[in-house]
């Protein structure tokens, strides 16, 4: 009885009752201000709806939430402890509980629009000021940073990182704050956040013009730098132009125009291929620039001259690489182990060079490893940083729906087609609580037939996958791609682990029971061959092979769709011929330049195939993630395993006595190793280069201990990620307190404005009670 | 087509390099486009805008089911017709560019996918956009259950602190889960 009365009069029924530190007097009296004081806002369309929208998510979240309270136990809040309604007496609850009023007030909806949350994403003033206090922090942490010297104003460490509290003014005010911020940043700086900031040309023109006239006026003294922040300012511009040399490389826009139609027709997935090729054409040209200059030109400028070069030129060498280019600049058996003496300039003013080509052989080769190891390290480390994600919350839903659209994608009917495929994605999703004799030609010829039948293999084998693919069944389409991937990263690492130790472990090392002279060129040949024959069944499978199964699938089997372009193979297909690249530079130093000319034709074949025959895929690509796959495989397996290979022939295997640089030496690592020994001798100025080589280089507890810090820093780095999930839990938990918290807040807030309307009736109500009692 | 007036003075020019992301040749190649869409009468002033109908017809755009919301989001205009002037061609560009941060994008994507223009992805927004997605024909659409479950599905995950609408902070840290998503926001002239 007392209950049912106190809940008229009370709508929001307490069940804590009076020792609830939530007094009703209390939280009436604290929202009244906002109430007067909500101006006289009127309210849009937009918001109307809204009113509608937000009851009935209010009464949804409540049914959800209710049922969350069963299960938890409830939390200890008043305002969850009321809304438990374990009265079983009262199933009225429901429809007069406040939270699941149909029709907020005028004055709560305009609070509730206003709400910092709500107008951070849309309104020109909450931007300013959220950048306002942006900037701010970073005036603070650059002032810190560059005037630690002259500490007279702000660099005390109290301040530091600490977000000034700037006193709650109006628009005009946070915008001269974010002037006068802007003013004290650097340049660059100021550049950069008027860039990030998400308003309108004609506002950032504006404060830009605020901001340089301001600053022009201010005294010298101001304007001096520090030693430290000179220096730094060196360094950005050093970095700046490196970086306006790399946008200058891509401004040069190679195939800007087909990778754009590629991308408009087919997708981002796709294009992850031809971007791919596009990098591995910066790797061989790299290469073909290093050792061009430092190998190519200095030999042929200076050919040795008992070379008999006796064969004439008929067409087959193109294809075999052998005949009238062995004795050519192309492989390895033309280098000299001599020093060349070139003299230029007439009369008193000859100049000599000297150029040691053993050594050049060497440190050329080990360098451009070790550059291209750098570059490919970086661009991976940077990728999966990308792709990593600290966190991994459950579900991938919502990620999906606003990622999902591909605004590359141009042309009507791929348009249609990618809004078919998240419709299917999103229908499943719902489904389910995926080796001689005499050198001759014909011999020659005969040597083909390896790399025809590897290449064969190469190609039939993973089509053969795809069959058998196609009568697993598989939990998922991406476990399906990851298995595709994997069995023919198998396959190839495979073909090229037995190649290697065909080459390196058998022909290496018993060279002359094949009566050959010179191993190296062989081997050299050898790849080159290889590489040919990959490229040439690639020609074949994609003019014949793609056209024939797009003609197959239409006509013998009848389907309505062109086949669809296998990304993953073709781009495995790209990694092992990188490989043989690689494997084959220390053999061929031209081998790149060839590689080169297969990149850029295959690139116009791929792209005239794609065009013609195939069809935009039915699931999305993750390009993103794959493209971190891709760069990973080229790393590891491939480069790796190369690097391995030479490094072993570098170190192991003894060179030819009768060709190439190296000849006369135990092994190729050892010229490097000899010229430092004689350094001192020769060169006392670069003593110290011995020394340093002798104490670290072939010292083990040097490297061991460079091993065991690495090690112990990758450790420390791993701790660091796991408390950083922590932490993200914790603050998630903290969120969602928060989202309770104003809630609470937003339906007191209603009440208090009802009991202000709601007073007359009742008091009308209970005048006429009075009235009928006294009578 | 190479008169003076249809050029971009110098000073203008750097200005906008400054201002947006992109570079000197992609804001010729947008100066070049739109003084294309612009009637050939108002060519040689510089503030002219664009009308809707008319940006829609460019092929970047004329498929794109946001197309409309693109142009309103990008538009200073008064009248809030979605008619564009260059400056507002620049920032649409300047968003969808390369270079643009992902903070940029995924304060525009925010804005283009609220539907009612409120500050947060609430039930209606969420559903118009799930609509855009899966297109315009009867058969593509999803079933009004199936609508519920999946809004409550994208809700449950995306809503951090539970007020049954996502807002600004709440959908940059979806986004940010996504390493596609710069890849994906993308228009290239």
């Amino acid at each position: 009885m007392d209950r049912r009365v106190s809940f008229d009069s009370n709508p929001h029924h307490m069940e804590a009752g009076p020792e609830s530190p939530w007094d009703e007097g209390v939280a009436h009296r604290s929202f009244s201000p906002l109430i007067e004081d909500s101006g006289p806002r009127p309210i849009g369309h937009g918001e109307a709806l809204e009113m509608a929208d937000l009851a009935v998510e209010e009464e949804e979240e409540e049914e959800e939430e209710e049922q969350e309270e069963e299960e938890e136990g409830g939390r200890d809040n008043p305002a969850f402890l009321a809304r438990q309604s374990d009265d079983p007496g009262s199933s009225a609850t429901r429809e007069t509980n406040p939270l699941v009023r149909q029709r907020w007030s005028a004055a709560t909806q305009r609070v509730l629009c206003s709400m910092p949350s709500r107008t951070m994403g849309r309104a020109q003033d909450a931007i300013i000021s959220r950048y306002c206090s942006r900037s701010e922090q970073l005036r603070l942490r650059r002032q810190t940073q560059t005037s630690i010297r002259d500490s007279d104003r702000s660099a005390r460490p109290s301040i530091r990182g600490y977000r000034m509290e700037v006193e709650p003014e109006e628009e005009e005010n946070k915008k001269e704050q974010l002037v006068t911020n802007l003013q004290s940043l650097s340049a660059a700086d100021r550049m950069r956040m008027l860039r990030a900031m998400p308003v309108s040309m004609a506002e950032k023109s504006e404060l830009r013009k605020l901001a340089c006239n301001l600053k022009s006026g201010l005294p010298l003294s101001h304007r001096e730098v520090s030693c430290h922040s000179r220096l730094k300012y060196c360094t950005a511009s050093a970095l700046s132009a490196w970086s306006s040399c790399l946008s200058f490389l891509q401004s040069l826009q190679l195939w800007q125009v087909a990778l754009k139609r590629v991308s408009g027709r087919f997708g981002t997935g796709v294009l992850s291929y031809f971007l791919f090729l596009k990098t591995l054409l910066f790797f061989n040209a790299l290469l073909f620039v290093i050792t061009g200059f430092f190998l190519v030109i200095p030999q042929a400028a200076n050919p040795p001259r008992h070379e008999a070069g006796n064969a004439s030129f008929t067409g087959l060498e193109l294809f075999t690489g052998g005949g009238y280019f062995t004795h050519t600049v192309m492989f390895y058996g033309y280098y000299t182990n001599s020093i060349t003496n070139t003299s230029y300039g007439g009369g008193a003013a000859t100049r000599h060079s000297t150029y040691n080509i053993t050594l050049a052989y060497f440190f050329t080769i080990g360098i451009a490893f070790f550059i291209t190891c750098i570059i490919l390290v970086y661009s991976m480390s940077k990728s999966f940083g990308r792709s990593f994600r600290i966190y991994k919350s459950q579900g991938n839903l919502a990620v999906k729906v606003f990622c999902v659209w591909d605004f590359k994608v141009i042309k009507v009917s791929s348009v249609k087609l990618q809004s078919e495929n998240i419709c299917t994605q999103l229908k499943d999703n719902q489904q389910k609580a995926s080796s001689r004799t005499v050198s001759s030609l014909q011999w020659e010829a005969r040597m083909l037939a390896l790399p025809v039948m590897v290449s064969a293999i190469n190609l039939l084998l993973p089509s053969f996958f795809n069959i058998v693919a196609w009568m697993e069944e598989y939990d998922s389409p991406s476990v399906r791609i990851h298995v595709a991937i994997f069995r023919n990263l198998m396959l190839k690492v495979n073909v090229l682990g037995v190649l290697c130790y065909h080459w390196l472990g058998r022909i290496a090392v018993d060279g002359q029971s094949l009566s050959l002279e010179c191993w190296e060129s062989f081997v050299g040949q050898e790849l080159y061959r290889f590489l040919l024959m990959d490229f040439i069944f690639m020609v074949l499978d994609t003019l014949i092979g793609e056209f024939l199964w797009k003609l197959f699938s239409q006509r013998v089997l009848r389907r309505k769709r062109k086949p669809v372009f296998d990304i993953a193979r073709n781009v495995l297909e790209l990694i092992y011929g990188q490989t043989l690249a690689w494997l084959g530079v220390l053999f061929m130093p031209l081998l790149p330049a060839v590689q080169i000319i297969k990149l850029l034709l295959l690139f116009y074949m791929k792209k005239a195939s794609l065009m013609v025959n195939c069809q935009v895929a039915r699931k999305p690509w993750r390009a993103s993630q794959m493209s971190t796959l891709f760069i990973t495989l080229l790393c590891f397996p491939s480069f790796l395993g190369a690097a391995v290979s030479v490094t072993y022939t570098m170190w192991t295997l003894k060179p030819s006595s009768k060709c190439g640089p190296f000849r006369g030496l135990q092994s190729m690592f050892l010229s490097g190793k000899h010229w430092i020994e004689q350094l001192q001798e020769s060169n006392p100025s670069l003593g110290w280069l011995t020394w340093v080589h002798i104490s670290l280089v072939e010292n083990p507890i040097f490297l061991f201990s460079v091993a065991g810090i690495f090690l112990i820093v990758t450790y420390f780095y791993t701790q660091v990620v796991d408390g950083q999930r922590k932490i993200i839990s914790l603050l998630q938990e903290q969120i969602e307190n928060e989202g309770q918290d104003k809630k609470f807040l937003i339906c007191r807030l209603q009440e208090a404005h009802e009991r202000k309307h709601t007073v007359s009736p009742r008091r009308r109500q209970l005048r006429s009670r009075e009235d009928s009692g006294t009578d | 087509m190479g008169t003076t007036a249809s050029q971009l003075p110098k000073d203008l020019l750097s200005e906008y390099q400054e201002l947006t992301f992109l570079t000197k040749q992609e804001i010729l190649l947008a100066h070049n486009r739109f003084t294309e869409l612009l009637a050939k009468e108002d060519r040689s002033s510089t503030s002219q805008r664009v009308p809707l109908e008319k940006v829609l017809t460019m092929p970047e755009l004329k498929s794109n089911p946001f197309r409309k919301r693109i142009c309103h989001v990008f538009s200073t205009s008064e009248a809030k017709d979605g008619s564009l002037t260059f400056e507002d061609f620049l920032d649409l560009l300047s968003a969808f560019s390369d270079s643009a941060t992902l903070e940029i994008k995924s304060h525009y994507a925010f804005r283009i996918f609220d539907f009612d223009d409120d500050g947060t992805l609430d039930r209606g927004d969420l559903e118009k956009l799930v609509n855009c997605l899966t297109g315009e024909t009867d058969d593509t659409r999803l079933t009004p259950e199936e609508m519920r479950q999946l809004i409550s599905n994208i809700l449950e995950e995306s809503d951090i602190d539970k007020d049954g609408t996502v807002n600004l902070s709440e959908f940059q840290h979806v986004i940010s889960r996504s390493p596609d998503f710069v890849s994906s926001f993308k228009i290239v002239l």
